[in-house]
Parts: C-alpha cells; structure tokens; sequence
C-alpha cells in the first residue's frame, strides 16, 4: 500500500527543463553565484562606462598628480579612488579598463579552450601517428618559455591587443590539448563508448556527443584559471610594449606602468590589482559552479 | 537441426593480435582466438564458458563487428561479415547487439536512461522525438523499469537496474543475436535470477538468440541451449548443454564442472584441482594446449595437436578423450 502512494508521488514529478534544471543547481552553490554576480557587475560597469564614469579615461589634470583617494588626507571626493602619475582618474581607468581586460581574458581563454579541445579530441582518438605529431607539436611549445614565444607571434603578427591575445592563447594551447588527450584516452576505454558504436555511432557523434561531454570538468576549471593568468600576461605584453599600447586603459598595463610608485602611491597599484584579484576569483568561483551544475554525478 | 535456422556461423574463426614487445624486438603474436567454429540457433543461447584469458571477450568483439577477424568465416543471417564494405557492417550491426559486463562502466554518465535507451534508434532511423520516446517507454516496462526512470541518470540506479537499462538500449533495435558478455557476474545472486529471468522471458518474446559469455557454470546451466568450452582460443568442448553438464569429455570441461559449489553433498564431483595458471598466450604450450595442466597428460599431448572431433554426441579437442571415458567408466 505504501509502495503504490509512493509511486503516485513519484509520479505526478514533472522534470524541469534542462536549463531550469541547470540554473538550480547553479544557484544551490552560494559562491558560483556571488562569482557569476561579481563578474556581471563588472561586464555591465565595462559595457556602461561612459555613462558610469564621471571624467574621461585620458584626460590628465597636471594640477592633482598622485593624489591619494578620497578618504586618505589630501584626498578628493572629485577623485574617488584618486589619480595616477599624470593625473588620471584611476577609478574611471578601472572601470574602462575593464573592457579590454574582460575582452583579453574571454578571448584568450575561449581561443585556447576551443583549438587545445578540438586538437586534444583528434589526438586523443585517432592515436598513432597524427596522436605523435600532435603531441610533439606541443610539447615544442611547452619547452619555450611562454612569454618568449609570445613575443616572438607578436613580432610577427605586429603589436596590439587583438595579435597579443592570439598569440597568449598559442602559448596556452598545450594545457588544453594536454587536458584533453588525457581524459580523451581514459573515457574511450570505456564500455559506453564500445555500446555506443555497437548502436552504430559514428567518429563525429561518438567524439563530441559521447566521449567530450565526459571530458568537461578539467577543462571548466581550467579555463576559469586560464583566464586570471591571460590578464596578466597581457599585461606582460603590454609592459614590454606589444599588448594594449599606452594610454588605453588596461588593468594590467595600469598595474606594470605604476610599480615604481607602490613605495610613495599605493593607490596607484593597488587598484588595478584588486581588480584582477576580484575578477579572477570570481571566475575561478563561477568555473567551480559550472563544473558541479553540469556534472550527474553531483545531483540526487 | 534445420539449416535456415542458423542465425550465425562461424567457420575457423581467427583473431590474432601483435604485440609490440621493445623497441629492438619483433612484435609477438597472440593468438586470441585459433581456429574457432560453431553456430548459433535462432531463437536459442550458445553459452561460451572459459577462465579468464581464454578469448571469451575476443569472440564477443569479433561478432559484434567492432573489430574484424584475421582470418575465418563468420556469417551472420546468411550475410558474410568478414569481407563486408563498411556500409554493410553499419546495416548488419543493427541486428547484433550487445549488453556488456559492468553496468557500471557501460552506460554514459552525463546521458540520461531514456536518451541512453534511445540513442540506437536516433542513429539508425528517422522517427521523430514522440516516436522515439514512445518506444523506448515501451521496451522500458518490457525491462521492468518505471516511466519515472525516464529522466533520470545512470548514478541514480542500482546494478541490477542499470543492467535492465543495457538490455532494454540492446533490444531497442529489434535485433536476431545479442552477445551478453557475462551480463550478470557483476550483479548480487539474487539480482542475477531476476535478470536471466528476463533474458529468458525476452527471448521467448522476441526470438533472440544469445551469446552467453560466462565463467559461472549454474548460470551457463540455467540459460544455455548449447554451450561451448574455451581454453586459450580454441575449443575444448562444445555440445548441447545438458550432455556437456551431464557426461563431460574434455578433461578441462570435467574439472571446471568439478569446480561448481554444489548444496547436496551427493550433487557434488571429486575435486580436480588444476595446477598452474593459464599459460601466456604469447608462447602456447606444443601439441594439446591444455597438457600443460591436464591431469591425464600423457607424452602424446605434448607433441599432436588434437583435432576438434565428434565424439559422445558432441566436439571435443582431446587426443585421449576416448581413454578418459573408458577409465572414468570403470
């Protein structure tokens, strides 16, 4: 008798769809959702910059050099946070900044992310010789220091922010494809991939509709991390003088330009700094929270 | 024995393997399955029985065409699959299907039960989403599974369920032969019968025939029309079932059959306990295969390599095997 209300019960359930299923498991993991609100906030501040900020990113006022942020004495209410070497507003550079820091990291990440999974999948599949080549190709990009090989595509494809993003997303190539041979190799042992091609499946389907959504997790939070380590090594480039070209916003170009005032004006460092710090974790938080709302395993 | 009933022949059916041994050496050759014939009925079960090694799960590869023998014949409803064009397999493929060991390992964690029942039926037709759907709620009540069970995922479920949930995506497509590699040896006693309960019930229904892999006799006992003994890629014995569990004539046959717990004391056979391990596969011993281990090894064995012959109503692979029953017959 209990086993048949039971039943009734179990069966009036109606399963949510699968995106509402997926945002409710996302919102269940208090981080992702403080990560994933942190990182709207500052896309939004970044798309809506003109109208948020109150003086231009380049306008230099030589009368308020490095003054300290308002509630410091000597402070400004008209300088928030207060301005730089030439008398910038850093919080208007901070919140511009977040254009190019945002478009870098995304841009990167979502380059590496797409050749390194494709390049690890044939790899990781096919094995032998094109398994060998593939390998080789990158170990050779592994053993070059990455900044080095960074320069060196962006001598060639020409400074700017677009040619250094592509050139760190080459550098970054070899984690993905690594990433994903791996786990390419572990999951296609496995029965379901044999049911699977007894059904009939064919290369394409059984790589990406059976064997790629099992390799997903390593990557999530792999790029989650990749995208903190894209800033900076933009902002690498940028110090050298190849990535973002001075006087644009940047937050880590604003960060490599003002280290030799961190010992008179903290601010001036800081700032950019935090901003990275925050934007970074809050990837590294959403990146957790995905990886758990996309994985079976984690629901009940 | 009528000839248009045979839904599968397999005529010396080889595989070989070559494996790389260092960079300086030859490849070896392993040879896992040597020379392998039989048949299958419609609508019956060959049980295939050996210790682990002996090419059980390379025959099963074999026949569900996910690799090619090396050489043999092995026909499948009249349909040649050695030589078949890749189209051909992919049509072929449809009418074999398999239900693997591990329900653990052998459905897609990130997929849920009704689109893992459904996926053979999206690859190999154009029904529409109803359509599909409706089918695999329907063979999910043949398999005993609740119409809840349909949105759920694979973690959810206990191995005797999910094994319910491989049987239902092997029948999805109405096949004539489902190769079972020990479908139910990961599974607890009492699940076991209910699952070669439903196999049973199946087969009746749909007129399957089964490759019955397993090493557990009293379940190769229970389900197999047919059963055919393997030791290092060949057959030992292979005969109907009940004479192979009545009057075994390979020695090997006789002492797995020994190596069967028995609940009645006058159920149970003198203990032949072999010595040794399955020999490397790499280097077989010389003659008989199996003289290595055999406690009736006589000099002969190790030099003649016996032919599969018809003795006592069935085949055996024994150069003394007429000895054997002579002397157990005393």
């Amino acid at each position: 008798m209990s086993d048949q209300v039971q039943a009734a019960v179990v069966d009036d359930y109606i399963p949510p769809g699968p995106f509402r299923e997926f945002w409710s498991y996302f919102c269940g993991n208090r981080g992702a959702l403080i990560g994933f609100i942190i990182i709207v906030t500052v896309l939004l501040a970044a798309l809506f910059a003109n109208f948020l900020t109150p003086h231009s990113p380049y306008e230099q006022y030589r009368d308020y050099i490095l003054t300290p942020p308002a509630w410091q004495d000597g402070g400004l209410w008209r300088f928030p946070l207060g301005t730089d070497e030439v008398g910038r507003d850093v919080l208007t550079r901070l919140i511009f900044g977040g254009r190019l820091s945002l478009f870098i990291g995304m841009m990167v990440v979502s380059l590496s992310l797409l050749l390194g999974t494709f390049f690890g999948l044939v790899s990781g599949y096919a094995r032998g010789m094109t398994d060998t080549l593939i390998m080789r190709a990158v170990d050779i990009i592994m053993a070059l220091p990455s900044l080095l090989l960074a320069l060196a595509i962006v001598t060639i494809l020409g400074p700017g922010l677009i040619n250094a993003s592509i050139a760190i997303a080459i550098t970054y190539l070899p984690h993905y494809v690594r990433i994903t041979r791996a786990s390419v190799i572990a999951e296609t042992s496995k029965d379901y991939v044999i049911a699977s091609r007894v059904s009939g499946a064919g290369v394409l389907r059984l790589i990406f509709i059976t064997i790629l959504p099992n390799c997903m997790a390593p990557l999530i939070v792999q790029a989650s991390l990749g995208f903190s380590n894209a800033i900076l090594d933009a902002a690498a480039l940028g110090f050298i003088g190849l990535g973002a070209q001075p006087p644009s916003p940047e937050w880590g170009s604003m960060l490599a330009n003002a280290l030799e005032f961190i010992q008179r004006a903290w601010w001036v460092v800081t700032f950019p700094g935090l901003m990275i710090l925050i934007t970074v974790l809050a990837f590294n938080l959403m990146g957790d929270g995905l990886r758990d709302a996309l994985d079976p395993k984690m629901k009940l | 024995m009528s000839f248009q009933n045979l839904i599968l022949e397999a005529r010396d059916l080889t595989r070989y393997y070559s494996v790389s041994q260092g960079p300086f050496k030859p490849a070896a050759i392993v040879k896992a399955l040597d020379g392998v014939s039989f048949e299958v009925e419609a609508g019956k079960t060959l049980a295939v029985v050996g210790e682990s090694g002996c090419g059980k799960s390379t025959l099963a590869r074999q026949l569900t065409m996910i690799e090619r023998p090396t050489s043999g014949e092995l026909k499948f409803d009249g349909f040649d699959l050695v030589n078949a064009s890749d189209h051909e397999l992919k049509t072929a493929r449809q009418r074999v299907q398999m239900i693997f060991q591990n329900p653990y390992g052998s459905l897609n964690p990130r997929k849920k039960i009704g689109t893992i029942i459904g996926e053979p039926l999206v690859i190999n037709s154009n029904l529409a989403k109803i359509e599909v759907e409706e089918r695999v709620r329907g063979i999910m009540t043949k398999v005993g599974l609740r119409p809840e069970h349909y949105t759920r995922y694979p973690h959810m479920f206990s191995g005797g369920q999910r094994q319910r949930v491989a049987i239902a995506r092997a029948l999805m497509l109405q096949p004539k032969l489902v190769v079972a590699d020990e479908p139910v040896s990961a599974l607890d006693v009492s699940v076991q019968a209910q699952v070669l309960n439903l196999l049973k019930d199946l087969q009746q229904e749909m007129t399957l025939a089964f490759v019955f892999i397993a090493h557990d006799l009293s379940v190769v006992r229970y389900i197999a029309d047919k059963v055919m003994v393997m030791y290092l890629g060949r057959i030992a014995e292979y005969g109907q079932a009940e004479q192979i569990f009545e009057r075994p004539r390979h020695p090997y046959t006789q002492a797995l059959l020994a190596s069967t717990p028995h609940l009645k004391a006058q159920n149970r056979k003198q203990r032949i306990i072999l010595s040794g391990e399955l020999p490397s596969p790499l280097s077989p011993p010389s003659g008989c295969v199996f003289h290595t281990r055999c406690p009736y090894a006589a000099p002969q064995c190790a030099e003649r390599v016996p032919a599969t012959e018809e003795f006592d109503g069935r085949l055996t692979s024994c150069l003394r095997a007429a000895e054997i029953a002579a002397e157990l017959g005393k």
